[in-house]
């Protein structure tokens, strides 16, 4: 089950020439770019580990594929690693886009939990099949 | 740029039956830049040619590969080896438009360090500052001035090799997005490479940067002088021509460098001389240097050997 989060999520894996592209479209805006990972595909997880800081000053996308082969050698197969574009300009400053270009091997996908409340009122979560073990080892 | 015309067989869809290779320079301003070169630079004829023979090759590359011949990106790491105030940082400058202009680095910076850069002073501090450093020169040229600095023999907590090894590693997988330059002392950098084969096996061009005669040091002091709105008058440029003579046999000279000081200090005596003679001064006046400038240099005395510090 292929998680759907962020830009072009729901597209086949990019390939490395149209990551190059898209972090070629953050520079040329302007935007930071940042890659971040985590092995908890929770929607609401919104806070993802960094990856070193954000490249506030590299104007090259050659500098951020050598980072992001860093980490993929370090996360691959692991977890979930995006790229995401933060526009610092005033009335912007926030992400502009985020997507995903590493999934693990496997992606089990969620679970519904159902809770029964007072009065036949039903509270519903999503729960991930991988978040039941513990981090590291859930792929 | 010896062939202007070459005739193709029937290799890609429709290509032209015949390129002119000339226009490729002139299309992607290539030449405007090695214009630039012929006219900024005074002498050094062998860099002059390696460069001409790197465009050449890099032009045609281009062709190739628009016909859809198998072209490999070419290694274009290059050592400069000279001494100091040959115009090796300049030149650097000049290849990384040149390279820029052809399409052979993306964005043509020229990120110039030296070994404080790319040194940590403890453990663990390296391999994040040389990383960030080549982060930077991504799609540009990298500059290392001596080089050899990098490895201190000597110190056996020196990490100087990480950087080394770090460096060699990019140099091998990253050509397509970095150019290095390193620039230095020829003898020592002899050195550096015997001790760092892979640095020497990874660099193709080895330029050496030849100490100027006394007349390319008189051009580049007029150039100078010319670009700062000054010029010598007749006298001056006979004086100044005997300072040259005097200068390059003193230690320490440091070739353009030393020729810049000298200058400065002509325009500083220039300058004192016309505010204690207290009277008008012409336009003129103020633009030419006359001999006292020159002469009254302490090169010319006997007595004193050395001339201190060129920095």
């Amino acid at each position: 089950m292929r998680i759907t989060q962020g830009c072009f999520s729901f597209l086949p894996d990019l390939t490395d020439d149209q990551i190059r592209a898209q972090v070629q479209y953050c520079i040329d805006k302007g935007f930071a770019v940042n890659i971040e990972f985590t092995d908890d595909p929770h929607p609401r997880n919104t806070f993802w580990e960094m990856w070193d800081l954000p490249m506030f000053d590299i104007k090259d996308t050659g500098a951020v594929m050598l980072e992001l082969a860093a980490c993929r050698k370090a996360h691959a197969g692991r977890s979930y690693i995006r790229i995401s574009g933060f526009d610092s300009s005033p009335g912007w400053e926030s992400v502009r886009i985020s997507f995903l270009v590493h999934r693990p091997s496997e992606e089990p996908g969620f679970r519904l939990n159902r809770q029964e409340g007072p009065g036949r009122t039903m509270r519903y979560t999503t729960e991930a099949y991988s978040a039941g073990r513990p981090e590291g080892e859930r792929y | 740029m010896e062939k202007s015309e070459i005739v193709t067989g029937s290799l890609a869809a429709a290509p032209p039956d015949s390129i002119n290779l000339r226009r490729e320079l002139t299309e992607t301003h290539a030449q405007d830049v090695l214009e630039e070169l012929e006219h900024e630079l005074v002498g050094l004829a062998p860099v002059k040619t390696r460069i001409k023979q790197i465009v050449a090759l890099l032009a045609v590359d281009r062709v190739r590969r628009r016909l859809g011949l198998a072209s490999e990106t070419p290694t274009l790491h290059m050592s400069f080896t000279g001494n100091p105030g040959t115009g090796k940082t300049t030149v650097a400058l000049k290849m990384a438009a040149i390279l820029h202009k052809l399409g052979y680095v993306r964005k043509g910076h020229l990120v110039p360090v030296t070994r404080d850069d790319l040194v940590g002073q403890y453990i663990g501090h390296t391999a994040p500052k040389t990383k960030e450093i080549l982060k930077r020169a991504m799609g540009g040229v990298l500059f290392i001035d001596e080089a050899y600095y990098l490895y201190r023999q000597e110190n056996e907590r020196d990490y100087g090799q990480e950087a080394i090894e770090i460096l060699l590693q990019v140099m091998e997988n990253q050509r397509d997005d970095l150019v290095v330059i390193v620039a230095g002392y020829a003898s020592r950098m002899d050195q550096f490479f015997q001790s760092n084969p892979g640095f020497r096996s990874r660099i193709a061009h080895h330029i050496d940067f030849p100490d100027y005669t006394g007349a390319e040091l008189m051009a580049i002091a007029e150039s100078m002088l010319a670009a700062q709105n000054y010029r010598f008058s007749v006298a001056a440029k006979a004086a100044f021509e005997a300072y040259i003579a005097a200068r390059r046999q003193q230690p320490h000279f440091a070739n353009a460098r030393s020729i810049r000081n000298a200058l400065d200090r002509a325009r500083l005596r220039h300058a004192n001389r016309h505010f204690e003679q207290a009277g008008p001064v012409s336009r003129d006046d103020l633009m030419t240097i006359d001999a006292p400038d020159v002469l009254t240099s302490r090169v010319f005395d006997l007595d004193q050997a050395n001339e201190g510090p060129n920095k």
